[in-house]
């Protein structure tokens, strides 16, 4: 950024930390954006004339002559439909060159939707995985997270089920994503022919970390301009947020907050949340919904981050390899999708409700089957039904890799349940077994 | 003249103020931001410096921007009207803003003030009253609601003019009080209450002694709330705690519901906002929404507001409590509110406490909870506010201190298990973790065996030791193998089930399952209690496990069933014949 004549140039800064600076100024906006040293940095805190700021590069290499120069403003997103297509880096300026956006600045990080304009999400978005469709519906305006240990298929998943999901605009916020997975994204997407729907905004690992903190608050910024204004459809991807609330507790660090559960910042619960709750279902027809990476460590979901965020999200879904079949699956247990009760049964057959608890009920007996099989006792002849019941399942409904339409899941079920159980076995309403029961 | 002052100093959403005169602990203040007027908390002063919180983002805030005190704590607007209102945590109304979004700043009025209420005084000329006393009353809706002597009122005085019945606007006079040195007070229908003062306008707070229904087998059967009592529901994510707040907001024996969504999912509320307005109150055959006041501070919303969202909530409910009507109040979750707490506490670098929860934790809690309570009003009559928050504790574990201050402080505990919510046996509330101490109170046992029938008490404990010595005999089947056991030991664990799968599991999402009347609740419950009684021959566990499970089927399509209704009893007839077939000879 250039200087204007009528900015004042600073050039005296008294503190230097590893993420922050502190100088004197006057007249200074909290939250403004300013230029340290040709790096972009925002006010943080502001004590009379002490103004501490955040410098999203890192502070390496600036000097306490370092020239400081304040915008006058908070970061802002120039918004048009000419984002379609295009990739941008966390500051909203556009990746491999090419011309910048023309269009109305915004600010990034803005005001709430009044909860009570919201409309009820009613819509449902089909991704053809069973795991996803049958036991755990996403529907437009949701936020759902992934769970998923580093090693697994996480960003594929995703990518595909953005790709499935007949969305107007896919907007992709890659946080600390690795190159190769960018362009694994990129190479997706163009071979889907998706392009020209899809935004992304990318700091990849080779970016300095604290970056990172604007990338959800532009992706969403450019989702509200597409939803809002334009009234479509539009799915968020965020991945992988666990790096977001890492680059959250760094600065928290460096600006000596007291850090709460496993070094995070006490307010990570309200940092997530302003993120997450932009998913809505908007009266206009237009929705923006929210899928999300939260990489676990070995598995521990009391962390703090999968922990607040799992409060925050409307459910979350869980992948697991499964050692039975060999493949990925989607875990019918610890995921959930809360919003799934607006469309099951309604939007989809009356037994989809029914069925999907009672599949997940007669995976819960073979789990304790196969952990008596462990302990070396002997299986009643329900135990190896249910062992195989689970087999088969996991097989034709939870993996992964499974397309098929909501009606095929089910009717799916109903083979599986007729195949090994008794009707009373399932324990499903009785007019719905005689309706549907496969012999 | 109003102390002034000027911005010194910004941290997030803390603001230092160097102020010019006065200023009070918890006083309001409006900062300007350019054309914008936002709200603002002081919470600590420090010589000329007040450390005030703001009720919104300070974004473009600077030094020296000019700063108004207002000279009064935060107070609630308590007026006819306030009934089926949405409001935020600092009681604007969302329905009557303008736009698609909140903008900053945004301040609209709790109720109608050009609306006009048919009035009826209920006092005479020459009374004496006190604050709290009831002067006159409007219908609400279908609520009598009472016009009192403004709480703020300290004494006695002497009704000196009352204007007779007619239609009035709140602003109106509706009385005039002379005190004892006969200086004269207007009154209308309208007045202000600082909302984290408790409102004490009553005689004596008795220990409950009625049940309040909720239509949740495992809550009234198993651990029932008192009228005017607590409870809390603490849960890992994904146990149901929203659910089952949103069953018994629906079906909770109340007049007035009053819930605080607080620092939660916004399409959780607009469930509420859709659902409501169509839903009928089985009891009254009026719409759910007609009894309904919702206090809004959802996860994104301004987290200073949000930690008032719950007072302002409390307010409405005592203030509707001194019309001798039963309120419940519930606030999904508090563990939002103390987290709202912890953040402005730590931006003030206060000391932390245990997880950096600020050292008051306990206190501020134990403090709120004590607000509810069943009360005998000056004039005989009894309201009452029962409060049900949920905790949502970290990592599940409920050895953290917001869990650990709301056990200090709530009676009922209804602890959801991960465990039961991942095998679907909702709501997930734990039999043997939860507990009411209210089925320990002698009054609230004498109101059972009147109400629901003799040695009620008793009864409900005898279900508890049979949950208990079932999860004994499936830990002795888990280490000896299902082999390894005499068959009494599957019989017993199966038992159990039985009483889980009936009475403790409810399908929330069931049209006539997710609501048991407390009639229909105490025939299924003798019905299970009735099978635990009897001894079965079995050749061998399977046959066993065979039976229970075909007999657990019999009762639950017998909970879908319509109440009394031929498939109803014809379930019954099926089931009694089935036991009556495998009783040991």
């Amino acid at each position: 950024m250039t200087t204007r004549a009528f900015q004042k140039v600073y050039t005296k800064i008294d503190n230097i930390t590893k993420a922050t600076i502190t100088l004197r100024a006057t007249g200074v906006g909290n939250d403004e954006l300013a230029t340290v040293g040709g790096k972009l940095a925002q006010v943080v805190k502001i004590m009379g004339e002490n103004v501490t700021l955040q410098v999203f590069a890192g502070t390496e290499g600036l000097a306490t002559n370092s020239e400081v120069v304040f915008h006058g403003e908070a970061p802002k997103l120039r918004v048009s439909d000419n984002l379609a297509g295009r990739f941008f880096n966390a500051y909203g300026e556009p990746l491999e060159g090419g011309e910048p956006i023309e269009g109305e600045a915004r600010e990034i990080g803005g005001p709430t939707v009044n909860p009570f304009r919201r409309l009820q999400p009613s819509e449902l978005i089909a991704t053809g995985i069973a795991g996803i469709d049958l036991n755990n519906t996403i529907v437009s305006g949701q936020k759902i997270p992934f769970f998923a240990d580093p090693d697994q298929p996480y960003n594929a998943v995703m990518a595909n089920v953005a790709l499935r999901a007949k969305a107007d605009k896919i907007i992709l916020g890659g946080m600390g994503l690795t190159n190769d997975d960018f362009l694994y994204f990129k190479q997706v997407f163009e071979n889907a022919g998706a392009l020209d729907r899809i935004v992304s905004f990318v700091n990849t690992t080779e970016n300095p970390p604290v970056e990172r903190l604007l990338v959800p608050d532009m992706a969403l910024t450019a989702a509200e301009y597409f939803a809002v204004d334009k009234g479509e459809k539009v799915l968020v991807l965020l991945t992988d947020m666990t790096l977001y609330a890492d680059a959250l507790a760094i600065v928290s660090n460096r600006m000596d907050q007291i850090p709460s559960k496993d070094s995070m910042p006490g307010s990570l619960y309200s940092d997530l949340a302003k993120i997450y709750e932009k998913a809505v279902q908007l009266p206009n027809g237009g929705s923006i919904t929210i899928i999300a990476v939260t990489t676990l460590s070995g598995g521990d979901i009391t962390h703090a981050i999968p922990d607040n965020t799992g409060y925050i999200t409307e459910g979350q879904l869980f992948l697991r390899n499964d050692s039975d079949t060999g493949k990925v699956i989607v875990d019918p247990f610890r995921s959930l999708s809360r919003l799934k009760q607006l469309v099951i049964g309604k939007k989809t057959r009356e037994d989809h409700p029914q069925v999907m608890n009672a599949c997940v009920r007669l995976y819960a007996d073979a789990a304790n089957a196969k952990t008596k099989l462990e302990n070396g006792f002997d299986l009643s002849d329900y135990d190896e039904r249910a062992l195989q019941f689970a087999h088969d399942y996991s097989e034709k409904l939870l993996a992964i890799d499974v397309n098929i339409e909501i009606e095929q899941m089910l009717d799916t079920a109903w083979t599986l349940f007729g195949k090994y159980f008794s009707k009373d076995e399932v324990a499903i309403k009785a007019e719905l077994i005689e309706k549907y029961w496969k012999a | 003249m109003k102390t002034l002052g000027r911005v010194n100093g910004i941290i997030s959403n803390i603001v230092i103020v160097k102020a010019d005169g006065a200023v009070g602990q918890n006083e309001i203040c409006y900062v300007y931001c350019g054309d914008t007027r936002m709200m603002a908390e002081v919470i600590k002063v420090i010589g000329d410096d007040a450390y005030v919180q703001v009720y919104d983002s300070t974004r473009g805030l600077k030094i020296g921007d000019k700063v108004e005190f207002m000279g009064h704590m935060l107070e609630a607007t308590l007026a006819p009207g306030l009934l089926s209102r949405n409001y935020d945590g600092l009681q604007n109304d969302l329905e009557k803003m303008d736009g698609l979004f909140i903008a900053r700043g945004s301040i609209t009025e709790p109720i109608d003030f050009e609306r006009k209420w048919e009035y009826t005084p209920l006092a005479n000329v020459g009374d004496k009253v006190t604050a709290g006393d009831w002067l006159g009353q409007v219908k609400e809706q279908w609520v009598d609601h009472k016009i009192m002597v403004p709480f703020v009122m300290q004494g006695t005085y002497t009704v000196k003019s009352l204007t007779p019945a007619g239609e009035y606007k709140v602003t109106d006079t509706i009385a005039v009080l002379a005190d004892k040195d006969g200086n004269e007070y207007n009154v209308t229908m309208v007045q202000k209450w600082p909302v984290k003062t408790p409102i004490r306008c009553y005689v004596e707070k008795p220990r409950p002694s009625r049940v309040m229904e909720t239509g949740v087998r495992a809550i009234d059967t198993f651990n029932p709330i008192a009228e005017g009592g607590t409870g809390f529901i603490p849960g890992p994510f994904g146990a149901g705690k929203t659910v089952l707040q949103h069953a018994i907001s629906k079906q909770a024996e109340a007049d007035v519901i009053i819930i605080v969504a607080c620092g939660e999912r916004a399409n959780e509320v607009v469930e509420i906002f859709a659902e409501f307005p169509e839903l009928i109150d089985s009891r009254t055959g009026h719409k759910l929404m007609e009894r309904t006041i919702i206090i809004c501070n959802t996860s994104n919303m301004p987290v200073a507001a949000r930690e008032t969202s719950v007072y302002t909530g409390m307010t409405i409910g005592e203030y509707y409590r001194a019309m001798g009507l039963k309120v419940l109040v519930m606030a999904d979750s508090t563990s939002r509110w103390a987290q709202a707490l912890r953040e402005m506490s730590n931006r003030l670098e206060e000391l932390p406490g245990q997880d950096a929860f600020p050292m008051d934790l306990s206190a501020i809690i134990a403090g709120f909870y004590a607000r509810t309570g069943l009360v005998k009003l000056n004039n005989g009559q009894t309201g009452s506010v029962t409060f049900l928050g949920t905790v949502s504790p970290a990592g599940g574990n409920l050895k953290e201190p917001v869990t650990e201050s709301t056990k200090k402080a709530a009676r009922c505990f209804y602890a959801l298990s991960q465990g039961r919510a991942d095998s679907k046996r909702y709501p997930a509330i734990d039999p043997l973790d939860s507990y009411s101490k209210y089925l320990e109170y002698p009054e609230v046992a004498s109101y059972l065996d009147e109400h629901i029938g003799k040695d009620w008490v008793s009864k409900v404990y005898e279900g508890k030791t049979i949950v208990q010595r079932g999860k004994e005999a499936n830990d002795q089947i888990n280490i000896l193998g299902d082999d390894g056991v005499p068959i009494e030991y599957h019989e017993r664990f199966w038992k159990s089930e039985l009483l889980d799968f009936v009475i403790l599991q409810q399908d929330a999402f069931d049209s006539i399952d997710a609501n048991c009347p407390i009639e229909r609740q105490k025939m299924m419950y003798e019905m299970v209690l009735d099978v635990c009684h009897k001894s079965f021959s079995f050749t061998d566990f399977e046959a066993c496990s065979r039976y229970f499970k075909g007999l657990i089927n019999l009762f639950r399509q017998m909970n879908y069933s319509e109440w009394q209704s031929e498939k109803f009893f014809d379930y019954k007839r099926q089931i009694e014949e089935s036991v009556s077939n495998q009783l040991s000879k």
